[in-house]
């Protein structure tokens, strides 16, 4: 994405001054958003879905359905913006744009190419898993302004749910940071790409194989910070209506809509990084070396591998959510705290053990 | 004059007052306040309008009652100034997912007034029909069961199977949820062509139905886990608030109308098993609805095979007028025992109809059993309670 910028200092050969770097950070970074939020919401929540489900899904909005999404768009764009009469009205405007910035802070440190990145930042694992947790203040806020009995036990069930499983996603993190030795993304993606497994370097090494634990806790825990079933208690429209999003409507309805499927392949692209290799394709195969040795036209390909990684991913985070029925409150809590933070502990104690030894 | 009068306007007067109550109260010990939630008359989990009311201490239920009538139409009243045929196109409205079964107790009422009884053809035609809209009804509870714990795939396939079903009903009768098909000694048609090749496939449909329901929501550990020893009702409290149907064979007790009341009806001729379970919890609920709508196609199965030649009318006058007295008939309903006690003046439609409805005594539990559920678990208790709106308020 943003690797136009760096292409177009070293391909073209053209000076871009600074300002122009950083709008063209901003405008890849709104696409990095918000091109996997509508392909996600197209592919599986439109379409997936509806074959699970035995029916056709959209299929009038464009070819096959595929302008579903503008379409929808373009409806909430119309509808009213309907303020509670005794909601806190700067707060609950607010709200869902607190959901959306976390968002866009998140991609900020996602590479997506040797030169493709936003900010190439040391402690980007450490940044990503604190500006996620950014959400939570958002949904709160919601909750708390909406002024309405049902969006306020959505707001303090969603708190307690994504704190409860903020601390498995960091435990299940530190796995992975221990095995590279670092919390700079692009270099977790290296480490990746030019390890190898048992001297075999034809696959790299993905850290999916030897974190494989610290995978399927993070990914259990993307689920609860997502709130999507079986953990969207939450949201739980068949008993709260809609959760803390119960009060909103048309185009901050919206901005929550999209928040939360541009979140789900956010957390998708940082899952494909931290354990699937990320924009990589294994160095062996082409004799690369280091990130200086890698080659100009992975910066156009990385972002592809990305995109399809970051399917995969979400294609995973979604087929759960159509099929399980969700936990209760209580009973997702015992889970993440008595099952989960036990089981990322002995793992984080084990990847310790292996890194010394061997 | 004090000085915050002569010195402060009145907001600033006000904002003062507050300020000073605010820390008054944070003086007192902190104290932490019920809340009552209003769920329903218009919510996603009432299937229509029902309102419960909730006292709640954080999660916890402390109080709850359901509030009935938003919907009340006043059947029983509206009975008064029709005829007999046209009370069927009333009653087919209080459980609008198995409206066949809610003719049939009417007109045995009416039948067993005039002293007449359906032909064997009409008996097992209508035996048929009525376990194909319990099957109708049942299906879509089971779907439903996921919905209202955030599976969202199962309604669905219960919405495609209970088509198949609907099809058989419309093509038997002409209508798909409101059949009016019954009449006072028979039936108003006989089968269409081809129907009963049909009703073989769909039955067979339906048991993989059944099947793939057990697999995707009652083997599912988080269903378990929602359901399992959620909202017990014990055997003695399912008698004393004259619970019936499911819920009550749920609860362990060995009770069917279909088997021990002896009707002009088929079902004495099909051989099928009464369901029960020890649990008496949601999860049991849910399980004897899903045996019954595998006996249910069992009978319709076996029925099927054995509808006897012959009229499907018996000789009854052109204009129907039934003889003075009062009659009581109950059938086991999809939803619980269904009855009508018809007071006759002799005239052409009946001086009084009392309606008991199934759902509305399965609701009167709720009171009892959702005292100290977590409110996610009020949802999942009233889903396996399963009521119908225009089966509690008529």
């Amino acid at each position: 994405m943003i690797s136009a910028v760096q292409l177009s200092a070293e391909v073209l050969a053209v000076e871009v001054p600074y300002w122009g770097q950083s709008l063209l950070r901003v405008l890849g970074g709104i696409v990095a958003v918000l091109l996997p939020a509508g392909t996600i919401v197209y592919v599986f929540l439109f379409k997936m879905m509806s074959f699970m489900q035995s029916r056709l899904g959209p299929m009038e909005a464009g070819p096959y359905g595929s302008l579903q999404l503008v379409a929808e768009v373009g409806k909430w764009l119309q509808k009213e913006d309907i303020l509670p009469t005794r909601a806190d009205a700067r707060v609950f405007k607010m709200a869902p744009i607190v959901v959306l910035v976390s968002t866009f802070l998140l991609v900020a440190v996602v590479p997506f190419g040797p030169d493709a990145w936003f900010t190439n930042f040391e402690a980007g694992v450490f940044y990503a898993l604190a500006v996620s947790s950014l959400s939570v203040l958002g949904i709160l806020m919601a909750g708390w302004a909406s002024a309405n009995k049902y969006s306020l036990l959505g707001g303090l069930r969603a708190a307690g749910q994504l704190i409860a499983y903020e601390l498995p996603m960091v435990l299940a993190v530190i796995g992975v940071i221990i095995q590279a030795e670092t919390m700079n993304l692009q270099q977790i993606v290296l480490a990746q790409n030019t390890g190898s497994i048992f001297g075999f370097d034809g696959l790299g090494n993905p850290y999916v194989l030897t974190q494989f634990v610290g995978f399927i806790i993070f990914m259990i825990a993307v689920q609860a910070e997502l709130t999507q079933a079986p953990f969207d208690m939450p949201i739980a429209e068949s008993e709260l209506v809609s959760g803390y999003m119960t009060e909103y409507s048309g185009f901050r309805f919206l901005i929550f809509f999209i928040g939360e499927f541009a979140t789900a392949g956010v957390f998708a692209l940082i899952a494909s990084v931290l354990f699937l290799g990320g924009w990589g394709i294994p160095f062996a195969w082409f004799g690369w070396t280091d990130i200086d040795s890698v080659a100009n036209w992975m910066n156009l390909v990385g972002p592809v591998i990305m995109i399809t990684k970051m399917m995969l991913v979400a294609f995973i985070i979604m087929w759960v959510r159509f099929s399980y029925p969700r936990f209760r409150e209580d009973q997702l809590q015992r889970f993440a705290w008595k099952v989960l933070i036990p089981l990322s502990l002995a793992n984080i104690a084990a990847t310790s053990i292996f890194k010394v030894v061997m | 004059m004090s000085i915050t009068d002569r010195v402060l306007g009145d907001r600033q007067r006000l904002a003062y007052i507050a300020s000073q109550a605010a820390d008054a109260r944070l003086n007192v010990e902190l104290e932490t306040e019920g809340m009552t939630l209003n769920i329903g008359p218009q919510h996603p989990a009432t299937h229509g309008t029902l309102r419960i009311i909730a006292r709640l201490d954080g999660e916890q239920v402390v109080w709850a009652e359901p509030s009935c009538g938003y919907m009340h139409r006043g059947y029983e009243k509206l009975a008064e100034v029709r005829t007999y045929p046209q009370v069927t196109t009333l009653v087919n409205r209080i459980d609008w997912l198995g409206s066949f079964a809610n003719e049939v107790p009417f007109i045995l009422a009416a039948e067993k007034l005039m002293d007449v009884e359906a032909p064997a053809r009409a008996q097992h035609i209508r035996t048929i029909l009525f376990e194909l809209s319990r099957i109708a009804n049942v299906s879509l509870f089971l779907g439903d069961l996921g919905v209202q714990m955030g599976a969202i795939t199962p309604v669905f396939f219960a919405f495609r199977d209970r088509e198949y079903v609907l099809n058989l009903i419309e093509g038997a009768t002409g209508g798909r949820f409101h059949p009016n098909f019954d009449r006072i000694g028979g039936l108003k048609d006989d089968l269409p062509k081809g129907w009963i090749a049909e009703t073989k496939a769909v039955m067979k449909k339906l048991r993989t139905f059944c099947d793939q329901i057990e697999d995707l929501l009652f083997g599912n550990e988080i269903f378990q886990s929602r359901t399992r020893g959620i909202g017990v009702i014990p055997r003695d409290v399912a008698l004393q608030y004259g619970l019936s149907g499911a819920n009550l064979r749920a609860s362990g007790v060995d009770w069917d109308l279909r088997r021990d009341h002896p009707l002009p009806m088929a079902w004495n001729k099909a051989d099928w098993k009464v369901w029960t379970h020890p649990d008496g919890d949601s999860f049991a609920r849910c399980w004897i609805r899903l045996q019954e709508t595998r006996e249910a196609t069992k009978i319709v199965d076996q029925l099927i095979d054995t509808i006897p030649s012959g009229p499907i009318m018996a000789k009854v006058p052109k204009i129907i007028k039934v003889p003075e007295g009062e009659a009581w008939v109950s059938t086991e309903n999809p939803l619980g025992e269904m009855g009508y006690y018809v007071v006759s003046r002799g005239e052409l439609g009946p001086f009084r109809v009392k309606i008991r409805s199934a759902s509305f005594n399965n609701i009167s539990i709720a009171p009892w059993v959702l005292r100290g559920v977590y409110v996610p678990d009020i949802v999942t208790v009233l889903a396996s309670l399963y009521f119908i709106l225009g089966d509690i308020d008529r």
